[in-house]
């Protein structure tokens, strides 16, 4: 299925989402890493780390509402596989993700502009593996 | 008055991250499937992303210390480990093979797809298995 090239749109959401991780690190002193943020809800142990996870969930979430309350429309979102490959995705996102520490906010936008040595090894890492499953996925299993 | 903070925080991040594209799947397996339906959008969400965050970081980091806690929390291993290779390769496997990461699946939460929460429940599975293994394999090191 084609999507349309939007630089302009996907650049400008980019700006967005870079002001969210400086806002966080401003007010919080922290990295905005989706990974960590969701497993401190359910795995951290003090009560104060817990509520301003949950005030940072409960804001993202709200998100589409606002942008349809705001333009009248949900923003585009198309699911283009199977809800087997759904969880089975899933599964593996949070095993790849813990065990190395990040995914694409915590590693990619926030560690790259740390310019973290493990976010440089991580990027790349896990870019090239998404591209190759995709791949494989697509061209030789035609899912 | 830091979880209003932190709520708007939220709020700016999944307005970017619906904007930008990175909410819809097949946008973002688009971005990967470069010998089909290529679409490099996604690139340009990376590049305005790390611009600010660059720059912001670094304007915020003159301060003593944040607006509402005491210290800035910044992780400072530079260890290459197993762990965090195997890690990232597993998680573009997984991405690769859903087309959410959590940073977009949770915003995406907000449009009510089933298959969003589908895919969080199943992502918290992996959070499980995880910290099951990695306990087990203490287990047996020690």
């Amino acid at each position: 299925m084609e999507t349309a090239f939007t630089p302009f749109t996907s650049f400008g959401g980019g700006l967005l989402i870079g002001l969210a991780a400086v806002l966080l690190m401003l007010g919080l002193g922290r990295i905005l890493g989706a990974t960590g943020i969701m497993s401190g809800l359910v795995f951290s142990d003090a009560s104060d780390e817990m509520a301003w996870r949950l005030a940072m969930v409960a804001g993202m979430v709200l998100a589409p509402g606002a942008i349809f309350v705001a333009t009248g429309a949900m923003p585009a979102l198309t699911i283009p596989v199977s809800p087997a490959m759904i969880v089975i995705g899933g599964v593996i996102v949070g095993i790849g993700a813990s065990l190395g520490s990040g995914c694409t906010s915590g590693h990619g936008v926030c560690g790259l502009s740390r310019l973290s040595l493990r976010s440089i090894v991580a990027v790349p890492t896990f870019m090239a593996t998404a591209a190759l499953t995709v791949f494989v996925a697509r061209h030789v299993f035609g899912v | 008055m830091k979880l209003i903070y932190a709520a708007v925080t939220g709020l700016v991040f999944g307005i970017g991250i619906a904007i930008s594209g990175m909410i819809d799947p097949a946008k973002v397996l688009n971005f990967f499937d470069v010998m089909g339906t290529w679409d490099p959008s996604l690139a340009f969400v990376m590049a305005g992303a790390v611009s600010i965050t660059f720059v912001g970081y670094r304007l915020v980091w003159r301060r003593a210390a944040p607006l509402f806690t005491s210290t800035f929390q910044v992780p400072a291993s530079t260890i290459i480990d197993r762990q965090l290779v195997l890690g990232s390769a597993l998680f573009g496997v997984g991405w690769g093979i859903a087309g959410f990461c959590p940073g977009a699946a949770i915003p995406a939460l907000g449009t009510g797809r089933w298959e969003v929460a589908l895919f969080l429940v199943a992502v918290f599975g992996g959070f499980v298995l995880r910290r099951i293994a990695t306990t087990r394999f203490m287990e047996k090191a020690a």
